[in-house]
Order: structure tokens, then C-alpha cells, then sequence
């Protein structure tokens, strides 16, 4: 935390120094950024604030905790495959998993597939390229993200 | 203004039926109603510190990065060198999936080879530097350092089995 404010502080005086107008531009993009991405980052944290309250802490650890197995990877990577959240609301959403006993390894899974495996975008990406195309390739997405979370769960506990 | 209503319609709905539930709890000494807004309070303040540090920093990106530059550098070129500039070019763009597919027209239109299409796809997906700073800063330089180790030759690898798939096959339509 610490590390970032040092590191988006040097680097915004830096900007300014060498180029107002453009310094300018970048705090337009960043709040941009930020007003379209509130709403949806709410109703996420709200969402999950629900779920938390229902769900006790072991029935989520169970879920999707270091000992669910198989059904933590299969939960993962199904609910990362249908939805279409960004991942600016991800990350801070899956930070939030974890402090209630999601497993890293599980959490590796959702996002990966969440990014890119995009059933929701499937038309959209059949028309650039073609459906066998598009199909495919979040199949083959599917499987990546699976071993992907497989890989890290085998080395976290070693590392 | 409108614009923001129109667009975040649902969203803003959703978020005040939940002020109301919140107003509702207080005056009701509802149990349940509490728990959820302790829960949202304690996540909300910790998520909502970073925020504007990582957005100022995406922001900057946005205006700095030279991206013509390399896509100057994409072409024909195949072996290393063009696996190199494909993935720099995916790593310096922001913005879900569905963003990258008119870039990989492009790319295509250029001559780019099939695979180095899909390394584009699969590094944008995993390995784009902003949603990197996003995830070192929420989850850790740990799991953010293994992930990206492990979802480098995954995508490649699948990018070689699309072009051994639809090699001869492929190709792309501008829907733009």
C-alpha cells in the first residue's frame, strides 16, 4: 500500500513536470475510469455483503476453501465462464473471498476463466471469428484456466 | 448526467433498494440488516482506499504508452521476436475481451500469423499490465507472480493448437 502511493505519486509528478496537458488528460481518463466503474463496484460489494451474512465463513470455505477439492475448481470455473464482470471489480471482489476462506488456487481459476473464457461476449466474438473459432477457443480457454489454478495450487503450499 | 442514469440504470436501482434496506435495519434493530452492512462497511473502506491511486496510475498509462509504436513493429514477422511484440502490445491495453477483437482484426489485416493472433488474445486476457498493478495490489505479488508464469505458456501453447486447428482455415470478418 505504501509502495503504490510512493509509486503513483513519484510518477504523477514526473508526468506533470514533463507535460502538463497530457498530465491533464491522464486525471480525466482516471476519473473517468472511476465514476463508470462505481455503480457496478457497489452493487458487487453490496451483493456480496449479502452473501457473506447468509453464507456462514465454513460454508463458504467449504465451497471454495483449500479443502472443497474438485468442487471449488468446478464452482470457480463456472461462475468465472457465465459472468461478465470487469476486472477492475474482480480483483477487489476475489480479495474479499479469500479474507472469508476462499483457497488462492480457487480464486486463480475464477479469475482466469472470468477473463477469458467470455460466454456471455460469445456472439459478439463468433462474428469476428466465426463460430467453430470462438467456440473453440473458450474451450480451450476453459481447460488453460483449470490446469492454470492446478499449477498453482501444486506449488503455493511450497513456495 | 443522463448519460450516467441511463447507462447505470440497474446498477443504481439495485444500490438504492439497499439505502433502503439500511434505513429500514436501523430503525428496525434488524439482526441480518446489520450484519450485511458491517460486512459491506469493512470490505467497502478497504477496497475504496486503493481506488484512486490505481486509477490515477491507469490513467497515466492510458495517456503515455506509445501504442503505435509497436503496432508499427507488428506484422509479418513470425519466431520470437514476433511472439515479443504481440504480447507487449497486448500488456500495454486496458479493457475486457470483447475490446481486443477489432485489435486482432488489425493485427490480422497486417499479416499477423494465426498463433500470434491468439498469443494477442490469450495475453491480453491474462497478462494486461494494468489489471496486473490491480491484482498485485488486492491479492498479493505472490499469486500475481505465479499466475502470470502459469497463464504465459498455457495461452501459447493454446494459441499453436488454434493455429494447428484452423491454420489453413482461418479467417477473420470486421464487424466494425
Amino acid at each position: 500500500m505504501k509502495l503504490l502511493i510512493i509509486v503513483t505519486f513519484i510518477l504523477l509528478l514526473l508526468s506533470l513536470f514533463l507535460d502538463k496537458e497530457r498530465t491533464k488528460e491522464a486525471l480525466r481518463i482516471a476519473w473517468n475510469l472511476l465514476v463508470n466503474i462505481l455503480p457496478s463496484f457497489l452493487t458487487i460489494l453490496i451483493a456480496v455483503a449479502f452473501l457473506l451474512a447468509l453464507l456462514p465463513k465454513e460454508a463458504l470455505a467449504r465451497l471454495l476453501g483449500e479443502r472443497s477439492g474438485a468442487i471449488g475448481f468446478v464452482i470457480a470455473a463456472l461462475l468465472g465462464s457465465i459472468s461478465l464482470i470487469p476486472g477492475i471489480v474482480a480483483y477487489p471482489l476475489s480479495s474479499v473471498l479469500i479474507k472469508n476462506g476462499a483457497a488462492y488456487p480457487i480464486i486463480a481459476v475464477f479469475i482466469t476463466t472470468l477473463m477469458m473464457v467470455v460466454i456471455v461476449t460469445l456472439p459478439l466474438e463468433q462474428k469476428f471469428f466465426g463460430f467453430k473459432v470462438a467456440l473453440v477457443r473458450n474451450i480451450l480457454s476453459f481447460i488453460g484456466a483449470v490446469l492454470i489454478g492446478l499449477l498453482i495450487a501444486f506449488v503455493w503450499r511450497m513456495i | 448526467m443522463k448519460k450516467f442514469f441511463a447507462k447505470n440504470r440497474n446498477d443504481l436501482i439495485f444500490i438504492a433498494i439497499f439505502v433502503i434496506f439500511a434505513i429500514i435495519t436501523y430503525f428496525s434493530n434488524f439482526s441480518f440488516g446489520f450484519k450485511v452492512i458491517n460486512n459491506l462497511k469493512t470490505s467497502f473502506i478497504e477496497m475504496i482506499s486503493y481506488m484512486p491511486l490505481i486509477f490515477i496510475l491507469l490513467g497515466l498509462f492510458e495517456a503515455w504508452v506509445p501504442r503505435e509504436i509497436i503496432e508499427k513493429h507488428i506484422g509479418k514477422q513470425s519466431g520470437a521476436m514476433g511472439i515479443f511484440w504481440v504480447i507487449l502490445l497486448a500488456m500495454l491495453q486496458m479493457g475486457p475481451l470483447y475490446s481486443a477483437f477489432p485489435v486482432a482484426y488489425l493485427l490480422w489485416r497486417k499479416g499477423a500469423s494465426v498463433r500470434n493472433i491468439f498469443v494477442y488474445l490469450g495475453a491480453f486476457t491474462t497478462i494486461k499490465i494494468p489489471m496486473l498493478t490491480f491484482e498485485i495490489g488486492y491479492l498479493g505479488l505472490k499469486f500475481s507472480l505465479l499466475r502470470t508464469f502459469f497463464a504465459l505458456p498455457v495461452f501459447i501453447v493454446i494459441a499453436i493448437i488454434m493455429e494447428k486447428i484452423f491454420g489453413k482455415e482461418f479467417k477473420m470478418n470486421n464487424t466494425v
